[in-house]
Formats: C-alpha cells, sequence, structure tokens
C-alpha cells in the first residue's frame, strides 16, 4: 500500500547562537506510522518537534507538513500535539482546560460532548471537574494527550507521552496511538524509553548532537549493531564458561557464581546452547543484557563508550 | 476508560486556521479570571475604597496633608479624591504590575507557551489578547476603586458642594462630572504602566523582575519628583497625569498640565506595546535556555523609554513655558483662593454678602527673605493678603505660610488674625464650623505664560 508522506524534511538546520541544535536534517514519515524520535538530552529532539509543531522556523532546509511547506504559524494545521511536556492551566479544571482549547479551534457545537469524549478516552472522565493543579505528572500527561486528540489532528507530535505514567497508564496510551495510527494519522513520539518505541513504533529516527544517525525500521536498527553481551544462566556455571570458551566467536566478559556474560554473534550462542543440551546441561536463561534497540542507540550514539567508561 | 475512539470521532476535525481574536481574548481573560490573585484585587478594588472613605469621613481628625482631604467631612465627592491621589501614587501602578506584568511571564511559569502557540497559531493574536485581557481586568479594576470610593463618600457623608483648589465651590453636579473626569484621566498613566508591565513580562519572563517593573518604575519616578527637576521634564513623566488631574478643580481649568501629561503617558503607552510586541514576535520559544531578554532588556527596554523621555521634554521645553513655581503665580493663585474662601466665611458667618470682585484681594508673597530667589518650591514662602469691604476704608491683613511642592501644589497656613484665618474653627449661628480660611490646598499653574521663570545670572 503505498502511504502519503506526512512529513518529509530535507537538510533542516537550526542554531541557537554558537549551538548547533540541528545539522541538516532528513526525515520522511508516511501517513499512518508511529515514528519514534530518540536520542539522548541536546540532541535536538525538542527543536525537530518543535519545527513539526510550528513554533519556530529552521535556518536552512525545507519541511513539508502534507505536501504543504511550513512556516512558523501554518505548520500546525493539521497539526497538534505537545512538546516538552503537555502545557495546562493549574488554576483552570481538566474539563475547562479542553473547553478552552476546544473554543480556541472554533468549536461551539457539541463541544462539550467531544471534551467528555476525550476526556473518557484518556481515562480522566472521573476528575474532570477537578482543577489540574492538583493532578499528577501522569494524569497531566493524559490530560496533554486529551487537549491533542480533540483536535483529531493528522499529525500527533508528542514529546515523551508516557513519561510518569504507571503501567496500565502507558498501555493505554499506546492503544490510543495504535489506534490513531490505524485509521491513517501520523505520530511522531519521542521518548527515553526503548521498550515503549520497540512496543509502539513501526520506524524510528535516532539523533545525536543534531544529526540523523539512524532512521529506519525497528527491525533494521537491530542489526544496525555488533554482536550483543548475553547473559547464560544454567544448572552448571563450570561447565557453562567451559562451553562459552571451547565455541570461537565468544568473549567471556563476565563470570559470576550464577550467571556469565558472554559477547559474541547468535549462531555462536546457538552452538554453545547445543553444546550444553548434549552435556545434560539445563539452560535457564539466555537473555540480552541491554536490548537490541538500546544496544543500537548507545552504539549510534556513543553513549555506550561513556556508559563503559564509568 | 469508558469512552471510545468513536465518541471523538463524532466531531467533525476542526479548522486549521487561527483561533479568532475574541475566542483568544476570552481564553486570556478567563485564565486572568481564574486567578485567586486576582479575585482578591477585584474584591478589594470595589470594596476597600468605600470603607476607607467611610469609616475616615466620619473621623475628627481628617487627612489634611491630602488634596481634599480637610474636606472628607463635608461632602462625599472629596473621598474619591483622596482615593485618586493615593491610587496615582501606589496603587494604580502596583495593579499594573500584579496584572499586565505577569500576563506573559505566567506562561513561562507554568510552561504553557508552546502549547497556546500551537493552539492558536497566531503569535501577533497571542500578544493583543493577552494586552487586551490585562487591560480589561485593570479597568474593572480601576471602576472598582472609583466606583466604591464615590459610593462610600455619598453615602457617608452626602452629596454636598466640593471646595476645588482655587476655593470656588464645585455644586454637586460640577462635582460628580469633575470627578469622574479625574478618574477617567488617570486612565492615560495607568494604560502607560499597564504596557511597561507587558514590556517587562515579555522581556524579563520568569523573572520577579518582570512582576515588580511598574511598581519599581513608579518608585523611581516618585524619587525623580522630589529632585528638583526642570518643569518640562517634569510634565513630560508617564506620572504627570497621576496628579495633574487636580487642575480640574480651579476655575478656569489648568489643563494644560493634564493634556501634556496625557499625552507622555500615551506616548509611553505606544512605545513599551510597540516594543514588548516586537521583542514577543522575535522570541524563538523552542529555545528552552531561554529565560528573558536578560542584558539584551537594556537595549531593548529601558534605552527606548529614556529616549522617549528626554524627547518628549525637549518637546514640552519648546512648545510651552513650562517654569517652577514662581512669585506672581503664586500670589495670583493665593488671591484668587483667598477671594472665593473669604466669601464662603462670609455666608457661613451669616454676614453681608461680599464678591470677589468687591474684594480688591491683593497678595505679596516672598520666600526665605530677602537673600533667598522668589522662585521654586519649599516651606519657606510668607503671603502677606490684603483685602477691603465694600464701604470701608480700612484694609484687612492675613498671613499665610506656604508650602509650595515642585509640581504647583501648595497647603496655605493661616498665621492670623485669629478672627480671619488665625484658629481652625469658626462659631456660626449653627454652631462652630471649620473655618475655610485657616488651611486651604492651592495649586499653581507650572504654564502658566505670565510668570516667566527667572534670568540667570
Amino acid at each position: 500500500m503505498d502511504h502519503p508522506r506526512a512529513i518529509r524534511a530535507r537538510g533542516l538546520t537550526k542554531r541557537y547562537g554558537d549551538v548547533v541544535a540541528l545539522d541538516g536534517i532528513d526525515l520522511d514519515v508516511p501517513a499512518g506510522q508511529v515514528h519514534g524520535l530518540v536520542g539522548p538530552n541536546g540532541a535536538g529532539k525538542t527543536t525537530l518537534l518543535g519545527l513539526l509543531l510550528g513554533l519556530t522556523r529552521a535556518d536552512h532546509g525545507d519541511l513539508e507538513i502534507f505536501g504543504t511547506r511550513a512556516s512558523r504559524t501554518l505548520a500546525a494545521a493539521g497539526v497538534a500535539g505537545f512538546v516538552d511536556g503537555p502545557g495546562l492551566y493549574p488554576t483552570l479544571t481538566a474539563r475547562q482546560n479542553l473547553a478552552s482549547l476546544a473554543a480556541l479551534r472554533g468549536r461551539d457545537e457539541g463541544r462539550a460532548a467531544a471534551v467528555d469524549a476525550v476526556l473518557a478516552q484518556v481515562g480522566l472522565d472521573d476528575v474532570a471537574d477537578d482543577r489540574v493543579g492538583g493532578f499528577s505528572l501522569g494524569m497531566r500527561q493524559r490530560l496533554g494527550l486529551a487537549g491533542a486528540l480533540l483536535a483529531r489532528p493528522r499529525l500527533l507530535v508528542l514529546d515523551e507521552p508516557a513519561n510518569g505514567l504507571d503501567p496500565a497508564g502507558r498501555n493505554q496510551v499506546h492503544r490510543i496511538l495504535a489506534g490513531l495510527a490505524a485509521e491513517g494519522a501520523s505520530v511522531v513520539v519521542s521518548s527515553h524509553r526503548m521498550d515503549d518505541l520497540v512496543s509502539l513504533c513501526s520506524e524510528v529516527t535516532i539523533l545525536a548532537t543534531g544529526r540523523v544517525v539512524f532512521s529506519g525500521p525497528v527491525t533494521k536498527l537491530a542489526t544496525e549493531v555488533g554482536d550483543l553481551d548475553y547473559r547464560l544462566v544454567t544448572t552448571d556455571q563450570a561447565a557453562a564458561r567451559r562451553a562459552v570458551l571451547d565455541v570461537a566467536g565468544l568473549r567471556l566478559r563476565e563470570s559470576a557464581p550464577d550467571a556469565v556474560v558472554v559477547r559474541g554473534p547468535v549462531e555462536a550462542l546457538d552452538a554453545v546452547v547445543g553444546a550444553l543440551v548434549r552435556a545434560g546441561v539445563a539452560v535457564r536463561e539466555l537473555t540480552p543484557v541491554v536490548s537490541p534497540l538500546e544496544a543500537a542507540f548507545l552504539a549510534l550514539t556513543d553513549a555506550g563508550d561513556d556508559e563503559e567508561h564509568r | 476508560m469508558t469512552g471510545t475512539m468513536a465518541d471523538a470521532e463524532a466531531a467533525p476535525a476542526y479548522a486549521a486556521r487561527p483561533a479568532s481574536m475574541s475566542r483568544t481574548f476570552r481564553f486570556e481573560l478567563v485564565k486572568l479570571l481564574a486567578q485567586w490573585r486576582i479575585r482578591l484585587l477585584a474584591l478589594a478594588c470595589w470594596t476597600a475604597p468605600a470603607v476607607f472613605v467611610g469609616v475616615v469621613s466620619r473621623q475628627s481628625t481628617l487627612p489634611a496633608d491630602t488634596v481634599f482631604g480637610r474636606w472628607m467631612g463635608a461632602t462625599g465627592w472629596a473621598g474619591p479624591l483622596v482615593v485618586l491621589g493615593f491610587a496615582g501614587t501606589w496603587v494604580l501602578p502596583l495593579l499594573a504590575a500584579l496584572v499586565a506584568g505577569d500576563a506573559f511571564a505566567a506562561e513561562d511559569r507554568l510552561g504553557t507557551w508552546r502549547h497556546l502557540l500551537v493552539a492558536v497559531r497566531s503569535p501577533g493574536r497571542i500578544f493583543a489578547a493577552k494586552a487586551l485581557a490585562a487591560l480589561t481586568v485593570i479597568l474593572l479594576l480601576v471602576a472598582g476603586l472609583a466606583a466604591s470610593s464615590i459610593a462610600g463618600g455619598l453615602v457617608s457623608v452626602g452629596n454636598s458642594p466640593l471646595g476645588g483648589l482655587d476655593g470656588h465651590l464645585l455644586e454637586p453636579g460640577d462635582a460628580a462630572t469633575t470627578v469622574l473626569l479625574a478618574w477617567v484621566s488617570v486612565l492615560a498613566p495607568t494604560l502607560a504602566f499597564t504596557a511597561v508591565g507587558l514590556l517587562g513580562s515579555v522581556l524579563l519572563g520568569r523573572s520577579p523582575m518582570a512582576l515588580a517593573l511598574p511598581a519599581l518604575l513608579a518608585l523611581v519616578l516618585q524619587l525623580a519628583q522630589l529632585l528638583p527637576l526642570p518643569a518640562a521634564v517634569r510634565l513630560a513623566l508617564p506620572t504627570q497625569a497621576f496628579s495633574a488631574w487636580r487642575g480640574l478643580f480651579t476655575d478656569p481649568a489648568q489643563a494644560g498640565p493634564l493634556l501634556i501629561g496625557i499625552a507622555a503617558s500615551l506616548g509611553w503607552t505606544l512605545v513599551a506595546a510597540a516594543l514588548a510586541h516586537r521583542v514577543f514576535l522575535r522570541r524563538d520559544f523552542t529555545d528552552l535556555a531561554y529565560d528573558g531578554a536578560g542584558q539584551r532588556a537594556l537595549v531593548q527596554g529601558v534605552l527606548p523609554l529614556a529616549a522617549l523621555l528626554a524627547a518628549s521634554a525637549v518637546a514640552v521645553s519648546a512648545a510651552t513655558h513650562a517654569s517652577a513655581v514662581g512669585r506672581a503665580a503664586l500670589e495670583r493663585s493665593v488671591a484668587t483662593s483667598f477671594g472665593h474662601l473669604y466669601r464662603l466665611q462670609t455666608e457661613q458667618l451669616h454676614r453681608p454678602a461680599v464678591t470677589e470682585q468687591e474684594l480688591h484681594t491683593t497678595v505679596r508673597c516672598d520666600k526665605g527673605g530677602d537673600r533667598v530667589e522668589d522662585h521654586g518650591p519649599g516651606a519657606d514662602w510668607r503671603c502677606v493678603v490684603t483685602w477691603t469691604l465694600p464701604g470701608a476704608t480700612a484694609t484687612g491683613t492675613a498671613i499665610y505660610q506656604l508650602d509650595v511642592a515642585a509640581d504647583g501644589r501648595y497647603v496655605a497656613d493661616g498665621d492670623g488674625p485669629k478672627e480671619v484665618n488665625g484658629y481652625f474653627a469658626i462659631r456660626t449661628p449653627r454652631g462652630d464650623a471649620p473655618n475655610p480660611l485657616w488651611q486651604f490646598d492651592g495649586l499653581v499653574d507650572l504654564l502658566d505664560p505670565l510668570d516667566p521663570a527667572p534670568k540667570g545670572p
């Protein structure tokens, strides 16, 4: 199926004084896709999300949203979302916050029903008439999402939407976003949680120091990284150590009484498992120490080296 | 979770146009009025003046050091003017600070700028809506101060004639009109402080200075007015109209200083609002490190306003004969006031009626003796008043010690004889009453063309 493009960015560059926030960013997001945006602090995620929301203009480069060249005030046509946390007014109730937002968007007829609907959708109908000043971070996140949904956007831009949410709340948000994408809307979501992105996004873009270091399917990302560390737990750790050392291409990274950590290709690990089974040793656990996506993220953004040096 | 996507879908997609000005304005107004601080301010403005005027008007000791304070026990129209005098000094700049000074800074504090920009889609409309909402709330508060103080005065004392600053009596109808006009005239400087508040709020962001800027400016200008500033500079200050309304209470009205003050205030309003608008539209809202304009605030805000003040002073100096209080103008003012008040005292004592013209009042003033030039403010002015009664050959003489302020206002304190102006009370057929000639407030027109400034050495 040929999806029209929601976002097409070419060579986006943005500076704040001497600081280069974005340095020649290219980005393509088709309609109907949940696209993840990850990167370490200061990588340029917020600036890029701000450009998508029409909050600023790039110094150089082209940005098209739904085929229309974006400018500061027009980029927001059909676009909703929040960056750097949802904007909510603590002296107003949840319902008043959303009703005001709906009124700003020109909605009069059926406004109350629409507000009630999105409040129920994010699970805040019970506290609709409470002042937002007393809301937890997770409740504020959900109310911010409700505000964005109220606009019925074709492109939803969310900065850390699952921040502060409990597992149930996170699942709820994931279901809402997946539902939007299934209906044809595009969702660009930034997150620091790799497990969130794996379960939610079909494609991700990784930023580091203002540049794109990877952009593509999540499945492809795992292949970008080299050998991973695996934790191996068996009923006979001494036999496990011997089996690892006997297989070519595997390196023993750590050896503890209850587990060993090995690094090497998946095929070599298969050989270890086979050897252990033949020796009558049960394999109780064989898992990556970090997920493939997280490992790729650490490798591509050079954060992994920093971690190892610590 | 009871809702479904279908529920939200039932609503049609919203238009992708910028939010309308009226809706944005309404939203800003709702946010302002939802704040407890604003609600408390509104409550205070609509009730406190009435209580103050009601209580003070019934005291035996009136605030005689305030213009019109000595009239508070005689007419309900004096109370609103006492409140207006105090409001112009402190309250109105403070209201501008608390409302306009927080208009933009509040969004920085709450972290809601990006949300607002995405929702409204027009920074220009956001600026206009915020400015209008702040102005609306401030006007509501000023209206409360005026209405409350007038109600308090009329209920407490009654609808009686008011003595003007040249001693002539304003009948209740005229007093009402002039009091309302005085309150309307201070809207111009209030606008100026509102615009300065908006500028501070845009320039300084989350900094507490954003909230304090209008109040701080008022304090600085109050201190400046204590200095021996040239009259042209004094008239060009945005606070000028906060005191120049007193010129409405002379006959003829001293409209020149008031009109100059209003023009200066409107100039400050336009320049400060334009600067705020320019800075706001240039701001990059994705810059998370933004925390006000910092040192650039000096260039973007303070210097243009200082230049405006200098240009205004030059214009006033070139276009008028503005000068500090001089002897001739003071003598004319005291003679006029004495004539009006003598006539009032005559009526109170049920003596044969006399007109101001029949008194042939003359005044001779001197400042600090022979060694001091008879020019400028000071508490060392001494005036000798002489007059004659119709049919009498003898000439009456009374002495006043005058405390003259740099803005032209003075307090004349009677120094005898006792039967005329040396005692605070007079014995009327209805009992003792305040002696109108004992102490009175007056006002010298700083633009009086007949009183040129003394030549230099």
